[in-house]
């Protein structure tokens, strides 16, 4: 396995990450050559990100908006938000995607996150009238770690492709929860009503799915 | 079982844009204060991103693209990163509640502490900044729902251990509690139902305390 290991975009402030692939490689069942394959993904998606930044390229962006336009509003629509909002909606969070391009780091988040939290934001601001709306400048996500470690501006960058892998790796019950925690909004009583299962047993689930990857991403455990 | 939160279903239900407003705020605050925090919560921010991608896609309408290609052609890039404004020891998410200062708030005295409540306005919850003096300590109590509290300033300790700035401790029914701070302290709590104070005499001012 040939490991890449440094992103070839000018990431800002002039890093060049060093990623300890190798190491976390080893720690994933499967096949190491689709969390390649995911990694090559995510590096072409944070290319088309910087030539939006750099050069305002709108067919890079176009790419952007053909994958995960229809993702963000599959996740809107099954959050509950109507047909026409989550179009509309769909269509703000490119548009701030679009304005913001230069400020986004690809050592902080992978684009599928940045994505999502965008996404995430646009709709609470949109369908929540007990917040005021998201201060972008406030929202500590978005910002960037004073002084990460050397090591965690290369974890950041590889652990989209990483953890999208050891998403696959768990028991199709787990990926299912987590796919409810994340998006549907329920308090967790009715989220174990639906599966119909004590309260005890979701919780234990998820915990274990969380450890699971945990372990696989080589956290340590606290 | 109770509904017992977790720190890590606190970071989940932030990550997914899950809790309400108030239990948002602790969990933001604490993001801006703690470098371990941050740390933790970027499993949470990493899930978010890949079960994005494993979503079966839901067709954007015909012609999405033309009308994105023309909105932004009437708008500008924002090039500089929005700078945060207000005071700077305030945590900014907190801002919105503490335009002026801390010193500027609303407090009321308690005794060993003083507490000012925050608007936050979802029904059920209450979010309050609590100011305990080094050395003084809280009555015994515990808890008939949650009590989020993020360190903002100083250091307490309390049965669970010492909680130093930026810490984040849920306490619940299981949590009977009398946390003493270790230095002026500053704190944001949020409480889900009122808290029981469980002293013996605390237990006679229940009726009458709302602390």
């Amino acid at each position: 396995m040939v490991a890449i290991h440094a992103l070839d975009v000018a990431s800002r402030g002039g890093r060049l990450a060093t990623l300890p692939t190798a190491g976390f490689i080893a720690r994933m069942p499967g096949n190491a050559r689709e969390t390649e394959s995911a990694e090559t993904a995510e590096r072409e998606r944070i290319r088309d990100l910087q030539l939006v930044a750099t050069t305002r390229d709108r067919a890079a962006f176009r790419r952007l908006f053909d994958h995960y336009g229809p993702r963000v509003k599959a996740y809107l629509r099954r959050l509950g938000t109507d047909e026409d909002t989550a179009e509309d909606l769909t269509q703000e969070v490119f548009v701030s995607i679009w304005r913001r391009a230069e400020q986004f780091d690809p050592a902080k988040a992978s684009v599928g996150t940045l994505v999502f939290t965008i996404a995430r934001n646009k709709r609470i601001d949109a369908l929540r009238r007990d917040r005021a709306p998201t201060q972008e400048a406030d929202d500590p996500e978005l910002e960037i770690d004073p002084a990460p470690r050397g090591d965690a501006v290369a974890e950041l960058a590889q652990m989209s492709a990483l953890v999208m892998r050891a998403v696959e790796t768990l028991p199709e019950e787990q990926k299912k929860l987590l796919k409810i925690f994340y998006f549907e909004e329920k308090p967790h009583s009715a989220i174990a009503q639906e599966l119909g299962l004590p309260l005890g047993t979701v919780k234990s689930r998820l915990r274990l799915a969380l450890a699971k990857l945990r372990a696989l991403l080589g956290e340590e455990q606290t | 079982m109770t509904d017992a939160l977790t720190l890590d279903e606190l970071l989940l239900g932030h990550a997914a844009g899950s809790l309400p407003e108030p239990l948002d705020l602790v969990v933001r605050t604490h993001l801006a204060l703690s470098p371990d925090g941050r740390r933790r919560y970027r499993l949470y921010r990493a899930l978010a991103g890949a079960l994005l991608e494993t979503l079966e896609p839901v067709a954007m309408r015909p012609g999405a693209w033309e009308r994105l290609d023309r909105a932004i052609d009437r708008v500008e890039p924002i090039r500089v990163p929005p700078v945060s404004v207000g005071d700077p020891r305030v945590p900014p998410p907190l801002r919105p509640y503490v335009p002026e200062g801390y010193e500027r708030l609303p407090w009321r005295n308690l005794g060993p502490a003083s507490e000012v409540e925050l608007p936050i306005g979802t029904p059920g919850y209450r979010a309050r900044l609590i100011q305990l003096k080094g050395g003084k300590s809280i009555p015994r109590h515990t808890h008939k729902g949650h009590e989020i509290t993020v360190v903002i300033e100083g250091s307490f300790r309390d049965v669970q251990g010492v909680h130093r700035r930026g810490d984040l401790v849920v306490a619940d029914a299981t949590v009977d509690h009398s946390p003493v701070a270790d230095e002026d302290c500053l704190c944001l709590a949020v409480t889900d139902a009122p808290l029981k104070l469980t002293g013996p005499i605390g237990r006679l001012l229940n009726p009458l305390l709302r602390i």
